[in-house]
């Protein structure tokens, strides 16, 4: 297989990475922007990686754990950027590029399984596959923002403040960040699901709708809109819905995890 | 092309003189004007702030000669006696002019190190002198570098960012929790100076709303109506701080006025928003375990004067990098500088050697009256392909090589020895 591109998405996120951590020591706006700019490139690579791994091994990206895995490290990077456009916010880079390199490096570095062609589940269950894993991938990110925002929060009450807070975002805005994440990841997780319970139903012969899974993916609904709801109300804004935010996503892994490869019927990498 | 500065600053002159040297824009034309037209200078700039009266120029002849006609123009111009004047000036010339000019735009000159107001005023001194013709291309030259030097020197190093004042340290802070200010409420309590000087900063950022709360209701009304706020009765606390996010206390007491339990009833009555205190009293206003409750951040003015220590310390480690960019530019511009002057000293050496070559011709072919038009006029014509091609080299090597220019340090000695028309001793 061609390592071309798994080398260019390494690079390409490796200086992005680079980048983000010098605009966070620096606060040079050029910086930032190079660093978004290659964050940019490191996803058009990435996608051909993906594509062209899917392709040698005539299968779809979330067959395997690791072609999972890296589709994950693909929508977190998606996420992220359309977040950071957003918002025109950079501060957070050097700490989600870190899990975006992490998620390709497993998946790449691995050695393949040797799979067998999927059976054609349709488009269906491509979006349905697609969208559960964006989701996790803005749950993930929410969750890096809330840490993001204890930190910072402990910073500005112990009066310790160092280099690095005066460059990091606004506690406010941090908020506001993980919730539009959330936001993104319970559209998609509900759209996500719905197709699921769609494509169960066409194939209602094969497939059951009692799965562990199900009921796990409806708690961590429940959780995050448990999660936008109280993060604007008096007794949990800001420092109590954080933490929240932070135990969702335990879930989150939980289901990715525990739940996909030992309980679910159905689910095995999303 | 040699420059020269005359000035003085808050180092050299105490406020008395500083401020009777000052400049106004009126003033600063006309000074430019009439050190023109007296042939003291060709091209002038007068940079005229608070803490600084300096005028750059390039003198007709030797810098160090036109230096003592511009302090007696000074001390003329601003009706000051020469040796008041005297001792509080300082005179700069070509590489020390640049240098001092570019670190007076760095910000390592001001009184308040990396403060960012410099740079644009000298960016509108120049755009001024300018506009009057009173620049040529020397000082155009220098002034655009002066500005780049400034702009490199803030957006590569940290040298301007952090805030240098208790106030500026403050809103800052307010700054790391809600973001812009622009739509955010604030709640002064006490109308003193400190006070005056953060609600300044926050109309700055453009605070929407402003309240006003003091023991003596016309010293409030009076800071209300400057800063267009609006006054709260003292102790009502209930409704003053239900919508502020920050809130600058600076009154004089001896115990806190905001107490735990009034804090507590406030963050309930606003839903926890969060709230940002800034104690600038002593003894302290707040009550010091209001910081313990939820979403409430306390700042009083030791804390804040550590950070803006902690900031004057990473300020000054910045210095040696602002230095380096500004060693840089000046060494760019003395490269530029020599190279005018160098292709400047070629031209001249081309004319000169065309004259020489006309005359040689006439003295040497008179007597060959066998030669054709055709055959002189070839002759000229190849005499003055050689000289070209003597000097093409030379010129061309001047333009492209940088080292070559810095080694040759001495323009004026070239001059003199290749277009000086004196005699051997």
């Amino acid at each position: 297989m061609n390592h071309l591109f798994p080398i260019l998405t390494v690079l390409a996120y490796l200086l992005s990475f680079g980048l983000y951590v010098r605009f966070l020591a620096s606060g040079k706006k050029l910086t930032g922007r190079l660093g978004t700019l290659f964050l940019g490139l490191g996803l058009v690579a990435h996608y051909f990686a993906l594509l062209e791994r899917s392709r040698g091994l005539h299968t779809v990206p979330y067959h395997d754990l690791y072609g999972s895995m890296s589709l994950f490290g693909w929508l977190l990077a998606l996420t992220y950027l359309g977040l950071e456009l957003y918002h025109r916010q950079q501060s957070v880079g050097a700490f989600v590029m870190p899990f975006i390199l992490a998620f390709f490096l497993a998946a790449h570095l691995a050695p393949a399984d040797r799979l067998s062609p999927p059976a054609a589940h349709g488009a269906t269950f491509a979006f349905h596959v697609t969208l559960s894993i964006l989701a996790y991938a803005a749950f993930a990110l929410s969750f890096v923002l809330s840490l993001i925002f204890l930190g910072e929060e402990r910073l500005l009450r112990s009066h310790k403040l160092g280099n690095m807070v005066w460059r990091l975002p606004p506690l406010e805005l941090l908020e506001r960040m993980s919730q539009s994440s959330v936001l993104v990841g319970l559209v998609s997780i509900a759209i996500g699901t719905a197709l699921g319970f769609v494509w169960v139903d066409r194939l209602s012969s094969e497939y059951s709708f009692y799965d562990p899974k199900y009921v796990v993916t409806l708690l961590v609904l429940l959780l995050y809109v448990l999660y936008l709801r109280l993060a604007g109300t008096g007794a949990w804004r800001g420092a109590r819905a954080s933490r929240l935010c932070i135990f969702n996503f335990l879930i989150v892994v939980l289901s990715f995890t525990v739940v996909n490869l030992y309980l679910s019927h159905s689910h095995r990498y999303f | 092309m040699e420059i020269v500065l005359v000035g003085l600053n808050h180092r050299t002159a105490p406020v008395e003189v500083r401020e009777r040297v000052s400049f106004t824009t009126e003033q600063a034309r006309r000074a430019a004007e009439e050190l023109r037209a007296r042939g003291i200078l060709e091209e002038t700039l007068v940079l005229s702030t608070c803490n600084r009266s300096e005028v750059y120029g390039v003198p007709p002849e030797s810098s160090h000669e036109c230096a003592p006609g511009l302090s007696t123009f000074l001390s003329e111009f601003h009706s000051v006696r020469p040796d008041i004047l005297g001792v509080s000036l300082y005179h700069h010339y070509d590489q020390e002019a640049v240098r001092h000019l570019f670190r007076v735009s760095a910000g390592l000159d001001s009184m308040m190190l990396g403060e960012a107001e410099i740079l644009g005023q000298v960016r509108e001194a120049y755009r001024f002198a300018h506009e009057q013709g009173a620049t040529g291309p020397v000082l155009n030259r220098l002034f655009q570098g002066a500005l780049e030097v400034g702009k490199r020197v803030r957006t590569e190093t940290e040298l301007g960012t952090r805030p240098m004042s208790v106030a500026s340290a403050g809103v800052k802070l307010a700054e790391r929790i809600f973001g812009k200010l622009n739509e955010r409420k604030a709640l002064v309590l006490g109308a003193g100076t400190i006070s005056e000087q953060v609600v300044s900063q926050l109309r700055d950022r453009g605070i929407a709303q402003l309240q006003v709360m003091n023991r003596s209701r016309d010293r409030a009304d009076e800071l209300a109506e400057q800063f267009g706020g609006k006054v709260v009765g003292w102790g009502e606390w209930g409704t003053a701080l239900q919508s502020p996010d920050v809130v600058v206390s600076s009154v004089s007491a001896d115990e806190p006025v905001l107490r735990r339990d009034i804090v507590e009833r406030a963050m309930a009555a606003r839903g926890n928003r969060a709230l940002f205190l800034m104690d600038l009293g002593v003894p302290r206003n707040i009550d010091p375990s209001v910081g313990e409750l939820y979403n409430v951040y306390v700042y009083n003015t030791d804390d804040l004067s550590e950070i803006v220590q902690q900031n004057r310390n990473a300020r000054e480690s910045e210095v040696p990098r602002a230095q380096g960019i500004v060693d840089e530019h000046v060494t760019k511009f003395l490269s530029w500088q020599a190279s005018v002057e160098l292709v400047g000293l070629v031209d001249a050496l081309r004319v000169k050697m065309r004259e020489e070559r006309a005359s040689f011709i006439r003295s040497r072919m008179e007597p060959m009256k066998h030669l054709t038009e055709a055959d002189r006029a070839h002759v000229e014509k190849l005499m003055d392909e050689m000289l070209e091609k003597l000097l093409l080299g030379p010129a061309e090597r001047l333009r492209g090589e940088k080292e070559l220019r810095r080694k040759i340090q001495n323009v004026e000695a070239l001059r003199d020895l290749f277009l000086s028309n004196r005699e051997k001793p």
